[in-house]
């Protein structure tokens, strides 16, 4: 049962990212990433990871793509006719990524020995992925790189506000 | 009757499947030319990294993958916050979003 379900979840991830990767109008990309996050989000909780799942979607769903659809609809872009690549390098393109792809899954398939086979799924029972859980690893292990993250959240907000500004020369007063 | 293993989807089933999904990605940051899609295609990488964290950190029932999956994730998010301002930039400076027409760093 559990093998149907995540079958039907791995076709939809990778038809999302598909569509991501091919379908030519940006608010279609867009629209497609957001499902293809949401999916991701569905994953992480079939793994157990309950707050990841809910982070998934609130921070990537929610903020990132909402940000780039601000973007696209600010650029006024549209399908781009000329955004085709030639045959040779989309060729090559999707050649060399089923090689890598192939070697790493036939790498993990036959060498992965991390135990017991199967994960630990929904219902633990002991806290795992939930956000007491999460929060003792946090601000224990990782304290001085959650306090880093704020720095980086400030510089980029900071960053961001003085690339997208209008410079004040250009402005007439 | 127990002969059926009660979970039979393993991390591998998901190690693999982040694979595919990373090389998808890949694939559209290659190939696309608008700057805005080879982003979202960067997104994609980024999330099957996340996949795997979270499928080895399930296995292994220990949550210090859910931790770098966060950082991951704001790092993502601050990266695609000046990734898009720096793409209005461009925008306003060349009046394009297509990667091949921008050669600022040829002579």
């Amino acid at each position: 049962m559990s093998e149907l379900v995540f079958y039907g979840l791995a076709a939809l991830m990778l038809l999302s990212a598909v569509a991501v990767v091919g379908l030519r109008n940006p608010v279609h990309c867009a629209l497609a990433l957001i499902a293809h996050l949401c999916l991701i989000a569905v994953s992480f909780a079939f793994l157990g990871a309950h707050l990841m799942a809910a982070l998934q979607i609130i921070i990537y769903a929610g903020a990132v793509v909402v940000l780039f659809l601000f973007v696209i609809m600010l650029l006024n872009l549209g399908s781009d006719p000329g955004d085709r690549s030639g045959p040779g390098l989309v060729a090559a393109a999707v050649t060399a990524a089923a090689a890598m792809a192939g070697l790493v899954g036939v790498v993990v398939w036959r060498g992965l020995s991390l135990g017991e086979p199967g994960g630990r799924g929904l219902a633990r029972g002991d806290g795992f992925g939930s956000t007491v859980e999460f929060a003792r690893y946090l601000f224990r292990e990782h304290v001085v790189a959650f306090e880093l993250t704020s720095v980086l959240l400030l510089v980029a907000v900071v960053g961001a506000v003085v690339m997208a500004r209008r410079d004040p020369d250009e402005l007439e007063g | 009757m127990s002969w059926r293993a009660e979970r039979v989807t393993t991390p591998a089933h998901f190690l693999v499947l982040s694979a595919m999904l990373f090389a998808i990605g890949a694939v559209g940051v290659i190939t696309r030319r608008n700057v805005i899609v080879i982003f979202m295609s960067v997104e994609i990488m980024l999330n099957a990294g996340n996949l795997a964290f979270i499928a080895i950190a399930n296995q292994l029932g220990n949550m210090n993958g859910h931790a770098i999956v966060l950082f991951v994730m704001t790092v993502a998010a601050a990266e695609a916050a000046i990734g898009l301002a720096v793409i209005l930039a461009m925008f306003r400076n060349h009046q394009t979003v297509r990667a091949d027409e921008i050669g600022l760093l040829r002579n």
